[in-house]
């Protein structure tokens, strides 16, 4: 729950040809615990799935892990696809993952929120998601 | 705001649909002016219910059946409802995975719900978000629920039609009795039919339902129908030809059976349209959700009362230590809304008799008697 006490709802997505879920599965776990709603896409998703299920769940926070380095093609797609649907502005959208500080920075400016690497603590996400959960 | 919302929601903007479910999941405030402005804009969505144990193959079988209503050109919603944590209150809503064939399909419309928190208003969400698709437009709309305990069967009264899934083995013909599923299916799916012993499980399935007939035709013959669970034994009964659920095999992941389900739905509905038992559930839909309604408005009222008290605990406190008991202290705790009610009524003799002349008196009553 956020600080108003409704039900944060999150989905954790995985997109394009990459098959490592362990982190994407851990995540969803750590969302639960901290009473998330957790909706998990499956791997293997198209950008366009990933905004399908972002526009019709109303998730306030869209984690999308990609660990493949096709971060820099395949975010962007998504968060276009977000915006056409008028879904941008009030979806927080996170990366996790491998990401290089410079890529960062350009997915920064597609629309996503913030960017975590590996070792950051579940603790720091889920703070990040409280305090910056979208207006509703 | 909310006519702003109601305005493109019914323009067919997708995400105006999915705020709208999400005020009414969170009873956001103006929720009930939302679903209030809904409501006439609905009544054209044929709803199906589907349900069964975890694993049964719903979720699977959900999405082949969007795949087959979308090659007809027809949309469809989907509203997938899993349990959520009793103590975190988080979940994980697992059911779009399955959703493949509908990928990117925005045509099919694809919500999970959680079953949040205890306030039983799950039904009442449900219900509310089933209205949203429907005035939407969807031609079908798909509610997907796992089938164990009241919340789900109160749940799928939401549907006109109710497919049950029964996985091969799953037990035997008591397991069956004491889940109370055969009084809630329309149709029955064995799923994974490709799996050893779905054969038996099939034929258990029709004995079971067979038995069931032989009571509902009992029912016939002069007894009292009220504890019938056959739902054509409300009265109307002479007239209706009854219903007999058909056992379906599938196996979802091929696809196969599909087809014969899809016919044994398109029967139901068209049972329930020629037999005027459309109506009927309708009617008691109605009363149900009016009901649920009062009561959830009850317990409000109740609440606030009990704040404006100072709470439970020095009640608590006192049934502990004998002074007082549970009984004693409900009723004391009724008595200022009950007197209000009463005097309300003593201002306005003439027009209270007005109120239980309307036409719903049956279902009214007969719905009743089931949920004390």
């Amino acid at each position: 729950m956020d600080s108003e006490g409704r039900t944060i709802r999150c989905l954790v997505a995985k997109v394009g040809l990459d098959g490592h879920d362990r982190g994407a599965h851990v995540i969803a776990r750590a969302f639960r615990d901290a009473g998330f709603e957790v909706i998990y896409s499956g791997l293997h998703k198209s950008p366009a799935e990933i905004v399908q299920a972002t526009v019709q769940e109303d998730v306030d926070v869209l984690a999308i892990s990609i660990l493949s380095g096709a971060h820099n093609t395949l975010v962007p797609k998504v968060t276009a696809g977000l915006d056409e649907y008028g879904a941008l502005a009030d979806t927080l959208v996170l990366v996790g993952g491998i990401i290089p500080d410079d890529d960062a920075d350009t997915l920064k400016d597609a629309g996503v929120a913030e960017v975590f690497g590996p070792g950051t603590k579940t603790e720091t996400i889920i703070e990040y998601v409280r305090d910056h959960a979208p207006e509703r | 705001m909310t006519d702003d919302l109601v305005e493109r929601l019914l323009a067919g903007d997708h995400r105006a649909l999915a705020r709208t479910i999400t005020t009414i999941e969170n009873r956001a405030p103006g929720y009930r002016d939302l679903v209030s402005e809904l409501h006439r804009h609905t009544g054209n969505a044929e709803v199906i219910g589907v349900t069964g144990s975890p694993g049964a193959g719903k979720s699977t079988l959900v999405d082949k059946l969007a795949v087959a209503y979308r090659e007809d050109g027809l949309t469809v919603g989907v509203i997938a409802i899993d349990p959520s944590s009793p103590y975190t209150g988080g979940a994980v809503l697992g059911d779009r995975i399955r959703m493949a064939g509908n990928a990117g399909d925005m045509d099919v419309f694809f919500r999970s719900m959680s079953a949040r928190g205890s306030l039983g208003g799950l039904s009442t969400a449900t219900t509310d978000a089933v209205k949203a698709l429907d005035a939407f437009g969807k031609d079908k709309v798909i509610v997907e629920t796992v089938g164990a305990g009241q919340n789900e069967v109160d749940v799928v009264k939401t549907a006109d039609t109710v497919a049950v899934l029964v996985p091969p083995g799953s037990g035997d013909d008591v397991q069956m009795l004491k889940a109370g599923i055969l009084e809630i299916g329309d149709v029955f799916v064995v799923n994974k039919a490709d799996l050893p012993g779905s054969d038996r499980t099939v034929q258990e399935l029709r004995e079971m339902l067979e038995l069931r007939r032989d009571a509902g035709a009992g029912g016939h013959h002069g007894h009292g129908a009220a504890v019938d669970p056959d739902p054509d034994q409300d009265g109307t009964a002479d007239e209706t030809p009854a219903w007999r659920p058909p056992v379906v095999e599938t196996v979802a992941e091929t696809g196969e059976g599909v087809p014969e389900l899809l016919d044994a739905l398109a029967d139901h509905r068209a049972y329930l349209e020629g037999s005027g038992r459309l109506a009927e559930i309708e009617r008691t839909r109605y009363a149900e959700e009016i009901r649920t309604l009062l009561r959830e408005d009850l317990r409000d009222l109740l609440a606030d009362e009990l704040d404006a008290r100072g709470g439970l605990s020095s009640y608590v406190e006192a049934v502990g230590a004998r002074e007082t008991d549970p009984y004693a202290v409900a009723d004391e705790l009724i008595a200022p809304i009950s007197e209000c009610v009463e005097r309300q009524r003593a201002t306005e003799t003439g027009t209270g008799e007005s109120r239980t002349g309307n036409g719903s008196d049956d279902s009214t009553t007969e719905n009743g008697t089931d949920e004390q």
